[in-house]
């Protein structure tokens, strides 16, 4: 669900055929019937952008059924948890929960609390000037501000306790409700239910995967929370066959948010210091690292990070350099940054492995964001559609913009593709796997890690000899690596061996994360891939066959935390340490030789009893108990009901996209999530949603996505001609009905039309796009991949000109997957008589009432 | 000789990805057909045709409601007896060491006689130089012992590579699975040496019938009658002959 995976993880999706050669029921929850649904055993269609409401009618079965998994659930879980008395549900306040400010539209987090305790975010106060935080990409459970435990109640009947809680809130997601929202046949919705119930517990565990399809939304991390709810209850966390399986995007994606190149984190999900809260090092650490579980070492990882980056020159005396990392001083998310560029603030840009003109929400926006920079960097195969947006753009052709007028200073430095280089993947599972150079690049392409290299040689070199206090982060930096061949090459083995670890005292490489201290001893470039280079020898590069060890294939690559392959392993074994069943053995506690054993590395001590019981003046990991398998959460326990580390609820909702043509059946006063961010902008419109003054006009679901022959922006396929072939035009998925209402014919083409743009396509009119029921009307959904712009050796319309930005925000992603259009037969018009079409919607919208935006309105 | 190898290509498990249709055109070369955006579900390059040597067929259904939407990747069949083989006039079309058939390029005149015979529609004439082309189930990989490109970029073991014999058993055994698991339209096509054609060793496994596929029902060798037709034709000349001997000895009288 939220995935198409056999489309877009061909490769991964032999492991789901394997599995259902083994017997494994494959369910395809999705808006569109496409590929993967072709090899599932059920396909359900949905409505895109109800997926809380789907998931939350799972939860709603297995509570109501009483088929959660206890045993597991009990000991492994917050579900026992008291939560405090100041805490209101949705359920109480009409779909807000408690601490809603109107003025801000922010949550004030403090009375979803645990009762008597301070429960902090997520390893600290990931945004600057929150009290509270925000959480950040891949944030990691919460802080008992003072280690004693919260109160429980085992028997789960306090009517305050997480279990209650839950069933109270999710008590209106009923087959009928589901049925009614997405637009399931509840006997659909039972079937799912009751497959994933047989098949969890002792004996089974289920999975769960997806995509894209589930974070791109206003509620995006909601929707994941969801699912974690449902298989915590099940039981499906920390064992075999099990998890929630966030399939990523492409190659090593996995990769850049572990050494991040987001902006509110440091490698390993450390959290990017703030501005006004951390001025030294010991206040970061401090007011991010709680008493308990393995963030309580949170000062080794970052004084190890710091000695990694700045060598000799970090030391006790100067915070280890602290003062050198740069500090947050607002939200400077993708999308803020672009805003940034709009108003002139933001003067540079790199664009490094992706192409925004075609692959982000609202492509003008973006097109006018670079249109104002002073310079622009594109590094990539060819000259994308991001890096010729000055004379070749769809502004152009409308004749808004004229290329001589643009001032932006492009630089197109051509990439190296992947067998001209070598270095370290990070897929999905955590897995690094290293890749050898094949061929010498040609002409002047050349790697992303030469690039990087000597960019900041030469930025180096500029500053040598300056004075300016300014400077000394970028000249005490340890930029040593040795390079190779012709072309000056870094060595990416060096790269990965410092990331790996390094003991200083010895000179050896680290084995894990353990050994790494904060008195400068030791340096790792990210602590938890400290150990990838263990014993001196690149273990990513591990590639014996499967054939020749255990079915885990621990010497298949390198898996980070120390080669673990699954998480939370701790789980896999009941509160005792014994399996939950032989056929589901994976790790156990060996009372003999006091260890946990099996067949992964223990995430957990692994000398630590399962009846250890921490005493009173306890610290991290020995904090915890020896039941709690969840040793990165303060309490130990996974939580079904987050206390804190989110933005918009401590608990999912159902709420409509930001564009939806239906109410809100649940909440009809809380239309859309009341935390998403808006970009009220004039580049930036948006269609009335139901409920507002003009909704019938954009009267039909969009959804946006990839298909196997193409990769997302286009820039590594529509260049290729052999794939470029299999799909060479732009097309758009309707129904039969659909095409019948608006007069579109197969073959011919259409135009879709939002307040941002208008586009066109082919029209593809096919039975696999399902016409739905939903609050007693049929709704149409209308299918869009995005992969196209206007240069390459297949062109057409790029989807994203049509897409809106409003975001989640937790995670600032936008809402690619749900957004209503106005569909119509035939081509878009030509030149200005584009901007003519999309005015006389702006005008309808405006007669029928919507107001025009604000120039600077930005919620929250 | 060695031991007879061809493919088993279960449609079941096909995905549609096309990388089969990618690495065969990577590996052999060939050029693309830039058929253009077709409109027949995500098939955009038509048939298996001189430049296609792998196809991967799409086929939207629906019945009663319920969407199916079968994929399956069509090749050359590298018959029992090959039609396209035996009408070829130069040699140029030829049985290899593994008992598959191939197209010698530089022997072949481009007479297209083969193109005809076959009666899957397999062997096509390139528009550019007119000679004929079509799968050679990688026949230089197989000297070197390498698995044919098609198999080893296939994801999901769609397509599989093999000796025939094993595939044959593979094949049994995987449709015996489909069909207790109520695949009930489930069948394989080729599989038997008895056929119209003497078994193909190209053997699929199809979830309907095979004309759903673009496939024909029941296919027989265009030259296997060949030999009675002349026959036939001798004997009809023969007998003319006779008539007109007796008539111009009755004439003589």
């Amino acid at each position: 669900m939220g995935s198409n995976m056999a489309e877009n993880h061909p490769v991964g999706f032999q492991w789901v055929v394997e599995a259902q050669k083994r017997g494994a029921k494959l369910f395809h929850v999705d808006p569109r019937f496409t590929r993967t649904s072709a090899l599932a055993d059920r396909y359900v269609p949905v409505r895109a952008g109800t997926d809380v409401a789907f998931l939350g009618g799972i939860v709603h079965y297995i509570l109501e059924t009483d088929s959660a998994f206890l045993d597991y659930v009990i000991p492994y879980t917050n579900a026992s948890t008291i939560v405090s008395d100041d805490f209101r549900d949705t359920e109480d306040l009409d779909g807000l929960f408690s601490g809603w400010d109107p003025e801000t539209r922010t949550y004030d987090p403090d009375s979803w609390q645990y009762e008597d305790m301070q429960v902090a975010a997520a390893s600290g106060q990931r945004e600057l000037g929150a009290p509270t935080g925000q959480a950040a990409h891949g944030a990691h459970g919460g802080a008992l501000e003072h280690g004693e435990p919260p109160h429980y109640d085992e028997t789960l009947q306090h009517p305050r306790c997480v279990y209650q809680l839950l069933r109270k809130h999710f008590a209106r997601y009923t087959p009928e409700f589901v049925e009614d929202t997405c637009g399931v046949p509840r006997e659909a919705l039972l079937e799912v239910c009751e497959a994933l119930c047989e098949n969890s517990g002792r004996e089974r565990t289920s999975a769960l995967c997806y995509a894209v399809g589930w974070t791109q939304h206003t509620v995006g991390v909601q929707i994941i929370r969801t699912a974690s709810i449902i298989q915590l209850l099940l039981g499906n966390i920390g064992r075999p066959g099990g998890g929630i399986l966030a399939l990523r995007g492409h190659a090593s994606i996995q990769g850049s948010t572990d050494i991040p190149t987001l902006y509110d984190i440091l490698p390993g999900y450390l959290p990017m210091p703030s501005a006004l809260a951390h001025s030294s090092l010991e206040e970061y650490v401090e007011q991010n690292s709680p008493q308990t579980g393995y963030w309580a070492n949170m000062g080794a990882y970052t004084v190890s990070l710091l000695k990694a980056w700045w060598g000799d020159a970090a030391t006790k005396e100067n915070d280890f350099c602290f003062g050198h990392v740069p500090r947050l001083t607002g939200d400077h998310s993708y999308y803020t940054t672009l805003r940034g560029m709009v108003e002139g603030r933001v003067k540079g840009f790199f664009v490094m492995g992706e192409n925004p003109s075609v692959g982000a929400a609202n492509g003008r926006f973006n097109r006018k964001a670079m249109r104002n920079l002073d310079w622009l960097v594109v590094r990539d195969f060819v000259e994308i559609e991001s890096a010729a947006f000055w004379y070749d753009a769809p502004e152009i052709e409308t004749g808004e913009v004229r290329p001589q007028d643009i001032a932006t200073e492009v630089f197109f430095m051509p990439g190296a593709t992947h067998v001209e280089k070598k270095g370290s993947f990070t897929n999905t599972q955590r897995l690094l796997q290293w890749r050898e150079q094949a061929v010498e690049p040609r002409g002047d392409c050349r790697s992303e890690l030469w690039f990087m290299y000597h960019l900041g040689r030469l930025v180096r070199e500029k500053l040598a000899g300056s004075t300016e206090p300014r400077d000394r982060a970028v000249l005490d930096l340890t930029w040593d690596y040795p390079t190779e061949g012709e072309h000056a090459e870094p060595d990416a083995d060096a790269v990965l061996r410092e990331i790996g670890g390094v003991d200083l005292t010895t000179g050896k490489e680290v084995p894990d994360y353990l050994p790494l201290k904060d008195d400068g001893s030791t340096a790792c470039g990210c602590w938890i891939y400290a150990g990838c280079y263990a014993d001196g020898v690149n273990q990513v590069a591990r590639r014996k066959p499967g054939h020749e060890q255990s079915w885990v294939a621990p010497e298949w690559g390198w898996a980070w935390p120390m080669n673990r392959r699954i998480l939370y392993n701790r789980a896999s074994a009941d509160a005792e340490g014994r399996p939950w069943s032989e056929r589901k053995r994976y790790l156990w506690w060996d009372a003999e030789q006091g260890k946990w054993t099996g067949e992964d590395v223990p995430d957990f001590k692994p000398d630590m009893a399962p009846d250890y019981r921490p005493p009173e003046d306890a610290h991290g990991p020995e904090a915890l108990r020896g039941d709690e398998p969840f040793t990165m959460q303060s309490d130990g326990k996974a939580w079904l009901y987050a206390p804190a580390g989110l933005v918009d609820g401590p608990m999912p909702t159902h709420y409509e996209p930001h564009e939806s043509p239906f109410p809100n059946a649940l909440y009809p006063s809380q239309h859309a999530n009341p935390a998403r961010q808006q970009i009220r902008l004039e580049e930036n419109r948006y269609n009335p949603s139901h409920g507002e003054p003009g909704a019938e006009i954009f009267p039909y679901v969009a959804t946006t996505y990839r298909l196997t022959e193409h990769h997302t922006a286009g820039g590594m396929s529509r260049w290729v001609p052999h794939l470029a072939e299999l799909q060479p035009e732009m097309f758009c998925e309707v129904s039969p009905e659909l095409a019948r209402e608006r007069g579109l014919e197969h073959g011919e083409w259409m135009t879709v039309i939002t307040m941002r743009s208008a586009i066109e396509g082919r029209v593809m009119v096919t039975e696999r796009i399902p016409v739905l029921e939903v609050g007693g009307r049929r709704v149409h959904q209308v299918g869009l991949p995005y992969h196209w712009g206007s240069r390459g050796l297949v062109t057409g319309d790029s989807a994203n000109d049509v897409v809106g930005l409003a975001l989640d925000p937790n995670v600032h992603i936008g809402e690619y997957k749900a957004l209503t259009c106005d569909v119509r037969p035939g081509r878009r018009p030509r030149g200005p008589a584009l901007l003519a079409l999309v005015e006389d919607y702006r005008r309808r919208a405006a007669e029928a009432g919507v107001s025009e935006p604000s120039p600077t309105e930005v919620h929250p | 000789m060695s031991e007879r190898v061809g493919f088993f290509t279960d449609t079941s498990v096909c995905i549609g990805c096309k990388a089969c249709e990618v690495a065969c055109k990577e590996w052999n070369g060939l050029p693309t057909d830039d058929v253009g955006y077709t409109g027949h579900s995500y098939d955009n390059t038509g048939a298996l045709g001189a430049a296609t040597w792998r196809h991967v067929a799409f086929v939207e259904q629906n019945r009663d409601s319920s969407t199916r939407w079968l994929m399956s990747s069509d090749v050359c069949k590298h018959c029992t007896s090959a039609p396209c083989l035996e009408v070829c006039p130069t040699g140029a079309l030829f049985r290899t060491e593994f008992d598959t058939v191939v197209v010698q390029a530089d022997v072949c005149n481009g007479c297209g006689y083969c193109v005809p015979a076959c009666p899957f529609g397999v062997i096509d004439k390139s528009e550019e130089d007119g000679r004929a082309f079509k799968c050679t189930l990688c026949y230089d990989r197989l000297k070197d012992g390498m698995t044919p490109a098609c198999a080893q970029a296939c994801p999901t073991e769609s397509i599989q590579f093999g000796p025939l014999g094993e595939l044959r058993e593979r094949a049994s055994e995987r449709l015996e699975v489909l069909q207790v698991a109520g695949e009930r339209s489930a069948r394989l096509y080729g599989e038997d040496p008895d056929d119209g054609m003497g078994g193909l060793g190209s053997i699929f496994l199809l979830l309907d019938e095979p004309e759903v596929y673009g496939l024909p029902p029941d296919p027989k060798s265009t030259t296997r009658d060949l030999d009675s037709m002349w026959r036939a034709a001798a004997r009809a000349g023969a007998a003319l002959l006779g008539a007109v001997v007796v008539a111009s000895l009755g004439g003589r009288r």
